[in-house]
């Protein structure tokens, strides 16, 4: 019938299609995940650091290459384990696995093996007839039984194709093979013609490039369906050294042999200039070497490259844009986040305006709009929005003085600003973090967005009020901790009451899409929305106040948070989950009189006052730290990072700064208290301890969901032997904090009008306390209870957590019940000792702060309770002596329904 | 008989429905499941329900009839989980070759009954080859997403040993189905080429993917046209979907596959999404009625039904489709 005589497109796939048509153009294959083509990957894969060699994958990815090639060919690593182990983990990555995968090496073996573990349809690179016809066959039949597409190498028993004809003759020659003998599907063939140097000074490489494309053009015309392919960047080897030179020859390479029939191949787009756009002298010198246009053409462009060497990327660091026109330096100020001079700009342009509001409005404004555009477009990044927003509030400090005198001058002239619209800002009751709503006021606030900012613990009342007071045009809510999300909950439905119609926008580490669109969307008919990084922010508030086009978007909301919810509650409803009881009976067993259980050299409680913090430098986790700027990837790779990595050096700079000024001048005050105690578990779930004669009970909480055989229901009491064994166990509680003092100097910040630095101290803050807490628990291990004494792990395994016993927090996935913090505070009297209180979402102040227990037997691990059923929450409510609804609205977060 | 080839282009082709529903019918008990032979097997069978071809293989021909007689064209093998890797729960790897080849043998003399006294409708037999109890691409362990349980080697050979089998035992057509790892399927379909090419032997293939959720995607990830690149390496009777969905929520992946498929399209779905107590309550008429929508739209070649479908389902499918004409399938055969 019909579709055989169409032209056949090589169709690839990942999880996601990737055909080759004659629309696509040009399919560009990544290659720095090839340990021949990037040293940097070579060493990770050498040490075996596969989680940042997944992150160079994924660099690929997002940068666009549409296939990516994977190589492991080197004489130090075992190529078949390697690339085994790297494509399992890419198929983990849904946002790397998405595209098709070129399985590359020169070992059948290795090829084979990649094969065996990718769904998709790959491309094998490569195979040739080098080792003669019978070779050939078997590997193209074995391609062919696994799904796969083929580079076919112009290499056979003589040699490599180096000229014209020979190109012509193996590709033939293998085509007809492919196509005949083994019946391989044409448009599964892609030919690699083999790209060599030009401009050499040998004769013999002058036609490098020009055989190329030729040979292109035949093959794409007497081979039919197939595709050509190559390394485009050899063609310039030449010129290494000269990237100027180099850009210009791939894009005038690349220009010819695309339109010759190229349509794939190993490309960096940071080494490609836009053909338009290279001068014209340098691209008639370019032109005559890559075709061969005259006899001269290589000295030619030898004597050019000379003058122009260079000149693209070098940089000095100059202050020549200081002679530019005045809105060109306010924007780059802007853009820079350079506050040096913005005053004298400022200055300079109020003095040319005739209202001094017309620089905030001209001025400022067209400079906050290119940063809104290249934040919008992912060129610029967070910690640079955050500095730029310091500059602009410099600058309309400023102005402000002036601003006033003129409105005194003309009462007339209302002093309303011209502002986009005003938006509530709050960290809801009871719960005290507020980093990410920061970030999100300041980056809404670049965008000329006036903010009303309630700061942290703000009731459901004043929220109100406010919100009619001060006729703001969206709320937005943050919280962290899980009590949080049922207070937003509450906001909803006051807002609805009281018959509301501005959005709500959610946000906040403990927050998801989940849980608004299944527990807050409902109770408010008008927008809500989830948004939780700071980019998003500003396009959803844009939507949202866009006059024109809201009732459509919100609409639009609506109906996509009810198909999420919809389901969200149809998936829920599969789960299998256990009595309390039968949990009970499927919980971990520790074989108790052959566990290995230490008594604590220290038994009791300890205090820390004045901790000297620069013990803490070493034990600081920076990947989170990043990831509250927005940031991601792991710490120290993402300070080298293709995509972010100039933006986190100057973050973390800047955080060493501060953090060194911290140290040095005792800015924060750490303390902690800490107890080790005897305990024994009592009836499965609780565990008893005594603390100076008086007894204490922990209520832990178990799993429900029904496991795989052989899989336990775990609950922390697991960890702790049962009174009746009679085996004397143990187990310790704490608290640290390194936040007294970070208010005070936060709100000096802000005064300074300097938001950067007054998020970067809490930010810090809550570094410092993390770090304290591994500090304690190495001490603890090692010298308090002493049963890990031999330990000797480096910071590195310390994050991996990768020392013996646990020290789970409440609030946290092992006890996600956060009443047992109250315990916590009875038993060790944390506010009488170190002045750490609880709100009353029961959220630690101040807020750079850790709890927890300790666990030390050897076979204590953390895990997730995952959702609960209603029996163990009356379970719970009794062993508590609690109401069963007081109860369930802690737990309701964990409560399946 | 007439080359199954010819006739999917000449009607739209009619699989049965559920087995394990009918089964449970029956309320075997661990004894019946056991029989004479396996009275002191060391572990415990009820639920297996692949071994009931040989300890009551009269109630699953019964099974085999009432589809038949519902107007079947194609019953499948009682082999959903006739692989060694998918015995190993019930210490039974030592006997599946002779499963496959039992099922198949019973699944055959139904179809052969039939097809004497009905001619003009010869019946088929699909060995049916099951996903198998793991995930070659895809880490049960959520601490190290690098691990995989099962290699290709190990499902290449598993499913080769049931190919044979069900090839043996008289099967007409193999059928790949439930796949919600492709790679998984991949080593099916590796496997049925080696056993084609060292028999000389060409047997029609039909391959079907699950859609597990609303995401629109199999549990591997790939959407339904990447699902259809990973596989389209093999000639095959017909590419589709079964289970997991309702004839409704497949409606859109289905309709990728018609566009884009050079091959018959198949669907079997579930009678509708289980309700809270996991049952199937959707009646053969509501099923029907959505799938006339496949038909009206032109979207298969080939339909049937999975989970909680009954020969009632299958009736009612059957009576539409004499009303329409197949999906016209873009090859040359």
């Amino acid at each position: 019938m019909s579709k055989k005589e169409e032209r056949k497109y090589l169709k690839l796939s990942g999880l996601e299609p990737m055909i080759v048509s004659a629309e696509t153009n040009f399919i560009n294959v990544g290659e720095r995940t090839n340990v021949a083509g990037s040293r940097k990957f070579l060493r990770l894969v050498k040490e075996e650091k596969f989680d940042e060699a997944l992150s160079i994958a994924r660099h690929q990815v997002e940068g666009g290459a549409q296939v990516i090639d994977i190589n492991m060919d080197d004489g130090l690593i075992d190529g078949e384990v390697a690339m085994v182990r790297f494509l399992n983990l890419i198929m983990a990555e849904p946002d790397i696995a998405r595209v098709p995968i070129m399985i590359d090496s020169s070992k059948w073996h290795i090829i084979e093996a990649g094969l065996q573990v990718v769904q998709g349809k790959c491309v094998v690179n490569s195979i040739s007839l080098k080792e003669g016809e019978e070779e050939f066959i078997a590997h193209a039949k074995k391609v062919k039984r696994y799904g796969a597409a083929v580079i076919v190498m112009a290499f056979d028993e003589v040699g490599q194709a180096d000229n014209y004809d020979r190109r012509l003759e193996i590709s033939k020659r293998s085509y007809d093979i492919l196509v005949n003998k083994v019946n391989f599907p044409p448009e599964d063939i892609i030919f690699d013609l083999n790209i060599f140097p030009v401009a050499t000074g040998m004769d013999e490489h002058r036609k490098n490039a020009i055989d190329f494309i030729e040979a292109t053009k035949w093959v794409r015309e007497n081979l039919p369906h197939c595709s050509v392919s190559g390394g485009v960047s050899n063609v310039s080897f030449s010129f290494r050294g000269n990237d100027r030179v180099r850009e210009a020859m791939h894009s005038v390479f690349l220009y010819h042999a695309i339109k010759a029939g190229m349509n794939m191949g190993i490309v960096n787009p940071a080494m490609l200039e836009i053909y338009d756009d290279i001068p014209k002298e340098l691209l008639e010198h370019v032109e005559d070497v890559i075709l061969d246009r005259r006899e001269d053409a290589t000295e030619r462009l030898l004597d050019l490259a000379e003058s122009v060497k260079g000149t693209s990327k070098e940089r000095v660091v100059d202050l020549s844009w200081r002679e530019e026109p005045l809105q060109d330096r306010i924007t780059r100020a802007l853009v820079k986040g350079i506050d040096e001079y913005i005053v004298e700009d400022v200055e300079e342009a109020r003095l040319s305006v005739d209202k001094p509001i017309e620089v905030i409005e001209g001025h400022l404004m067209t400079g906050m709009n290119v940063v809104g555009d290249l934040f919008g477009s992912g060129k610029m990044f967070l910690p640079q929005v955050v500095k730029s927003a310091r500059v602009m509030k410099r600058a309309v400090a400023h102005l402000l003085p002036y601003i006033e005198e003129e409105k005194k001058k003309n009462p007339q002239i209302s002093g309303q600003k011209d502002n986009a619209g005003k938006v509530l800002m709050a960290t809801v009751k009871g719960d005290v973090h507020d980093i990410g709503k920061n970030i999100v006021s300041v980056v809404l606030g670049c965008n000329n967005y006036e903010i009303v900012d309630l700061g942290v613990m703000v009731p459901a009342e004043k929220i109100i009020q406010t919100a009619i007071d001060e006729q703001v045009d969206i709320i937005g809510l943050s919280g962290l901790i899980t009590p949080s999300l049922d207070e937003m909950v509450h906001l909803a439905k006051e807002m609805e009451r009281k018959n509301f119609k501005v959005p709500l926008l959610i946000g906040g580490a403990t927050t998801s899409k989940a849980h608004t669109a299944v527990k807050i969307d409902p109770q408010y008919k008008n927008a809500v929305v989830h948004v939780n990084d700071a980019s998003r922010a500003v396009t959803v508030v844009g939507d949202l106040l866009n006059k024109r086009s809201n009732q459509k978007y919100v609409g639009d909301l609506k109906e996509d948070y009810e198909k999420f919810r919809e389901g969200f509650l149809k998936r829920t409803k599969k789960k299998e989950y256990l009595t309390i009881e039968e949990a009970r009976k499927n919980k971990y067993t520790i074989d108790w009189p052959v566990s290995e259980i230490t008594k604590p050299n220290k038994l009791g409680i300890h205090v820390l006052e004045d901790f000297d913090l620069k013990k803490l430098e070493a034990f600081i986790d920076w990947t989170p730290f990043f990831r509250s700027w927005d940031l991601h990837g792991k710490y120290p790779a993402i300070l080298t990072d293709e995509v972010v990595g100039k933006q986190a050096t100057d973050l973390f700079n800047d955080a060493q700064e501060l953090l060194q000024k911290v140290l040095d001048e005792k800015l924060l005050g750490a303390k902690a208290v800490y107890g080790l105690f005897e305990a024994n578990t009592v009836k499965d779930d609780d565990i008893e301890i005594v603390s100076e004669n008086e007894r204490f009970t922990f209520r832990t909480l178990r799993q429900q969901l029904k496991k795989y055989a052989g899989k336990p229901n775990f609950a922390l009491s697991d960890f702790i032997a049962p009174k009746e064994t009679g085996i004397q166990d143990y187990m310790g509680c704490f608290c640290v904090t390194t936040g007294f003092g970070t208010k005070e100097l936060a709100e000096a910040f802000e005064k300074d009008l300097d938001d950067y630095n007054s998020i970067m101290i809490k930010a810090l803050a809550d570094r410092l306390a993390e770090a304290f807490a591994e500090y304690l628990h190495k001490k603890i291990r090692k010298d308090d209870w002493g049963y890990a004494s031999e330990e000797a792990l480096s910071n590195i395994e310390l994050i991996k957590e990768e020392y013996k016993g646990i020290r789970p927090a409440p609030g946290y996935p092992a006890c996600p019940d956060h009443l047992e913090k109250l315990t916590i505070w009875e038993v060790l009297q944390v506010k009488e000792r170190i002045g750490v209180e609880l709100t009353d979402s029961l959220a630690m102040w101040p807020a750079a702060s850790v709890s927890g227990y300790y666990f030390a037997n050897p076979e204590a691990r953390y895990f997730g309770l995952g959702k609960i059923k209603s029996d163990q929450v009356k379970d719970f409510a009794a062993r508590k002596a609690m109401k069963y609804e007081e109860a369930e609205r802690w737990l309701s977060p964990n409560l399946e329904d | 008989m007439k080359d199954i080839k010819k006739i999917v282009e000449e009607r739209i082709l009619i699989l049965d429905g559920a087995m394990g529903t009918m089964l449970q019918r029956n309320k075997f008990t661990e004894e019946d499941f056991r029989g004479d032979r396996f009275k002191d097997w060391p572990v415990p069978v009820q639920g297996n329900n692949d071994l009931l071809s040989i300890t009551q293989p009269e109630a699953i021909k019964e099974v085999h009839r009432l589809y038949f007689a519902a107007g079947a064209d194609i019953v499948e093998t009682n082999t959903f989980s006739g692989t060694t890797i998918a015995m190993a729960d019930y210490e039974m790897e030592e006997l599946v070759y002779e499963l496959n080849y039992e099922s198949a043998k019973i699944a055959k003399e139904v179809a052969d009954e039939f097809t004497k006294k009905e001619p003009h409708k010869p019946r088929f037999v699909a060995g049916s080859i099951g996903p198998t109890n793991r995930t070659a691409s895809m880490s049960p362990d959520v601490n190290d997403p690098g691990y995989r349980a099962v290699t290709f080697d190990e499902l290449r050979i598993a499913y080769k040993l049931q190919v044979e089998a069900l090839l043996d035992g008289g099967s007409d057509i193999l059928l790949v189905e439930t796949i919600f790892d492709t790679l998984n399927a991949k080593a099916a379909l590796f496997a049925i080429e080696e056993v084609k090419d060292e028999r000389g032997v060409d047997v029609p293939i039909m391959i079907s993917g699950t859609i597990t959720d609303a995401s629109g995607r199999t549990l591997s990830g790939q959407t339904a046209e990447a699902f259809l690149i990973s596989v389209s390496h093999i000639p095959m009777l017909s590419i589709g979907f079964n289970c997991a969905l309702g004839a409704n929520q497949l409606t859109p992946h289905l309709e990728v596959l018609a566009q884009k498929a050079e091959f018959g399209v198949s669907a079997h779905p579930n009678a509708g999404l289980p309700n809270a107590f996991g049952e199937y309550d959707e009646t053969p008429e509501e099923m029907a009625e959505q799938i006339k929508e496949y038909m009206d739209k032109g979207l298969v070649n080939i339909i049937g039904g999975c989970c909680g479908t009954t020969p009632e389902h299958i009736y009612a499918i059957a009576e539409l489709a004499k009303n329409y004409k197949p999906r016209t399938v873009g090859i040359t055969v």
